[in-house]
């Protein structure tokens, strides 16, 4: 007879096998004095909300290049028509580029029909390029907007698959932020309630994933309006130096004082004149 | 972790059964990327035409393009027609997608609708491109689980409410054991009069003594 065998270990998860050993030499490390390395930062949280009239999308403010904060204030909400808008996660060139490209030519599209632009028809551009290019664009996307079938919010893939949902997030934080939506998601919320939601969603990934940081931006759209509120909310604030290694003016005594100007001949002058034809 | 560069995957269980005067059909609502639920409601059932829909299977990417390169390439046709399309023309349409870019996708897909030719009918194109006509079909990583009961317990000439018990309760099953598949159960009737679909919540889904 068969006997049923259990994996010996499991991919994907949190793995507590190292936690005792770990335990041991962080206590180890503080008797001699020193402290264990800090953990480094390295991604972005990104959601948003269908509420009673419209859209809510939020997103943090950091930009990484690998173990530095490239950018501490970036914008990641990207325009893409006066009605959607667009949050990036993933390559940063790639998010910014590839809605850049989309908006250009939605804006073509809009003036070729003659109506404002629709929510889904920017979620079809964004995944047949992405397709087309079969992840190698890096793009993760968070889509929202209002047009004239209601407000509609998108999650886009870098392969190109996308879901229509009411609410969602991306980036590596996007699992802090997934879990306070799905405690505290209602649908038809009022728009304070739905801007404190969104709020907290981005704060959780700032502050519990290794990965997001600085400030909260958010975006409010809903039919005719648009609230870019940036920063919503500076959830990390540059302390105050308790102290100054300036030294005062007159400090130190002047003794002597010797000015010596140097004269400089012109050796050659040449003009060269643009053509601004 | 690194979760927006895994490619989103329908890991799923999909099933579509013929009877007379239409097909049944019915999917579970999970896409995954890697261990993490992308998506806890998703609509794996998607119209193509009128009458025609088709459960997909594997790559949500690829799965979601090939669909709309159909419903494009089989909403011009029936212009071109002016006729209600067969669901063998968009079988044949999928089939012949997946296999010239079998190397590239990664799609499992059934077809299943309803037409004035041939009333119910069923149409699997499973990975490589292959296509066949089955009374009950069944895909996605689930579908091992429910082999064995789907076997035993189909019988042709099921009525319709009998032939969504069936699907419902293959489906059950199959998401019970398969950790991939779950969330809630889509399903929709498809035939003459139109479609019907329905949902069964996961507190409402049929009750197994090994559960």
């Amino acid at each position: 007879m068969a006997t049923v065998s259990v994996r010996q270990y499991h991919r994907g998860g949190f793995s507590f096998e190292n936690c005792k050993r770990n335990a041991l030499l962080e206590a180890d490390i503080n008797k001699l004095g020193f402290s264990s390395p800090a953990a480094r930062k390295t991604g972005t949280t990104i959601c948003g909300v269908v509420y009673k009239d419209g859209v809510v999308l939020g997103a943090d403010t950091r930009a990484t290049e690998g173990m530095v904060v490239a950018d501490k204030n970036c914008s990641k909400i990207h325009y893409i028509s006066p009605n959607v808008y667009c949050c990036g996660a993933g390559t940063a060139a790639d998010t910014e580029m590839t809605t850049q490209i989309i908006s250009s030519n939605l804006e073509l599209h809009s003036l070729s029909t003659g109506r404002l632009p629709r929510v889904a028809t920017a979620n079809r551009m964004l995944k047949q390029m992405l397709f087309r290019y079969q992840g190698y664009i890096g793009a993760a996307l968070v889509l929202g907007g209002v047009d004239s079938t209601g407000p509609q919010l998108y999650s886009i893939y870098p392969h190109g698959s996308t879901d229509k949902l009411p609410y969602v997030t991306m980036g590596s934080g996007s699992l802090a932020a997934m879990a306070v939506f799905e405690d505290r998601y209602k649908p038809n919320m009022e728009e304070e309630e739905a801007k404190r939601l969104v709020r907290d969603a981005i704060a959780a990934g700032i502050f519990n994933d290794l990965g997001s940081g600085s400030n909260i931006d958010l975006c409010v759209i809903t039919k005719g309006k648009v609230d870019y509120l940036r920063p919503h909310d500076v959830a990390n604030k540059k302390g105050v130096r308790t102290g100054n290694y300036r030294y005062k003016h007159g400090t130190t005594g002047v003794l002597t004082k010797a000015v010596t100007p140097l004269n400089l001949e012109v050796v050659e002058e040449s003009v060269q004149t643009m053509d601004t034809s | 972790m690194d979760s927006f560069s895994q490619n989103p995957e329908l890991t799923t269980s999909i099933m579509a059964v013929e009877f007379e005067g239409g097909v049944v059909i019915g999917a579970d609502s999970r896409t995954t990327t890697g261990a993490y639920i992308a998506n806890r409601v998703t609509d794996k059932l998607t119209p193509i035409h009128e009458r025609i829909f088709c459960c997909r299977s594997g790559s949500a990417a690829d799965t979601q393009a090939i669909a709309d390169a159909v419903t494009y390439q089989l909403g011009f046709h029936s212009i071109e027609l002016d006729e209600a399309p067969l669901v063998q023309t968009a079988a044949s349409l999928f089939r012949e997608m997946c296999y010239r870019y079998r190397e590239e996708l990664m799609a499992g897909i059934i077809v299943a609708g309803w037409d004035p030719r041939r009333g119910g009918q069923v149409y699997t194109v499973p990975v490589g491109g292959m296509m066949t006509r089955q009374p009950v079909s069944v895909g996605g990583s689930g579908s091992s689980y429910i082999y064995g009961y789907v076997d035993s317990n189909y019988r042709a000439g099921m009525s319709k409410e009998e032939c969504l018990k069936f699907t419902a309760e293959a489906l059950t099953l199959a998401m019970e054991r398969d950790g991939s598949s779950g969330g809630v159960v889509r399903l929709a009737v498809v035939s003459e009069q139109g479609v019907e679909r329905q949902v069964i919540l996961g507190n409402q889904l049929p009750k197994f003594s090994t559960v």
